[in-house]
């Protein structure tokens, strides 16, 4: 059982690992980057090691996405809705 | 059909992640992107290290709940990945201060234009006229890249003589 929640967590966070990559959208990327952090608290959890995941969910998915978000409105990326003209395709 | 088990199945995860990371950093042409795809890169190091340490039926290493003779998993790969996870973030926090420095200065994070900004710079600051990049040649064809002189009548390395700097404008003349 536990072996199949793994193999779910991991094929979301390779899934959305890739679209940080195919996404034109940077705010999209960044928000995957903060969905691979959240699966890997789970895988965290599942290895036996919940003060990993307690970090992890804290800092991890949560500071490191604020940081990235704040950069993006800094850089002048934050292009919700991003029509044609992204100026960075992986 | 193979036997799936825990550890296979996170290994497989870490090391695409390590893999996606990589490929991310090498094919990137945003600066941006390639900070992402290094936080990937970092995640899957981080989920290798805690895998080492795992154990089958071994429980959370935390004394004070159940039976403290039952066998726990490795905690010193935890530890190291408790502060890997904090190092990680600091070293995204520089990161983004160097891109804010980098887009300050040239206007663009993209790392084509900012090779050719990069190399105007550098032109004008040694004095010289701008160097032809490999998109748009300066002259009519572009040159060869060693010199016919340098590479005649020398045996072995280190025979072709000092290269000057900054280069002499003149010899790109035909």
């Amino acid at each position: 059982m536990t072996t199949w929640v793994a193999l779910v967590v991991v094929v979301l966070m390779l899934a959305s690992a890739l679209a940080v990559l195919l996404l034109r959208s940077f705010v999209a990327a960044v928000a995957a980057t903060a969905v691979v952090g959240l699966g890997l608290t789970v895988l965290f959890v599942l290895m036996r090691a919940p003060d990993v995941a307690m970090t992890e969910a804290a800092v991890g998915a949560g500071l490191s996405g604020v940081i990235l978000a704040l950069a993006l409105r800094r850089l002048g990326l934050w292009r919700i809705e991003d029509n044609g003209r992204g100026d960075g395709d992986a | 059909m193979m036997s799936l088990t825990l550890e296979g199945v996170v290994l497989i995860g870490a090391l695409g992640l390590i893999v996606i990371g990589a490929l991310g950093m090498a094919i990137s042409n945003h600066l941006f992107r390639m900070l992402l795809a290094l936080v990937l890169a970092e995640s899957g190091a981080n989920l290798l290290i805690v895998l080492s340490g795992y154990r089958v039926g071994a429980s959370a290493p935390i004394l004070g709940f159940g039976d403290p003779t039952a066998p726990m998993v490795d905690p010193v790969p935890q530890v190291l990945v408790l502060t890997a996870i904090v190092i990680g973030v600091g070293v995204q926090a520089l990161a983004v201060a160097l891109l804010l420095k980098v887009y300050r200065v040239y206007g663009t994070l993209n790392v084509r234009e900012l090779r050719d900004r990069m190399d105007a710079d550098v032109a004008t600051a040694a004095g010289v006229e701008a160097d032809a990049s490999q998109d748009a040649p300066a002259g009519e064809r572009p040159l060869p890249p060693v010199p016919a002189h340098a590479s005649v009548g020398s045996g072995g390395f280190g025979r072709r003589g000092p290269v000057p700097f900054p280069p002499q404008s003149d010899e790109r003349r035909p």
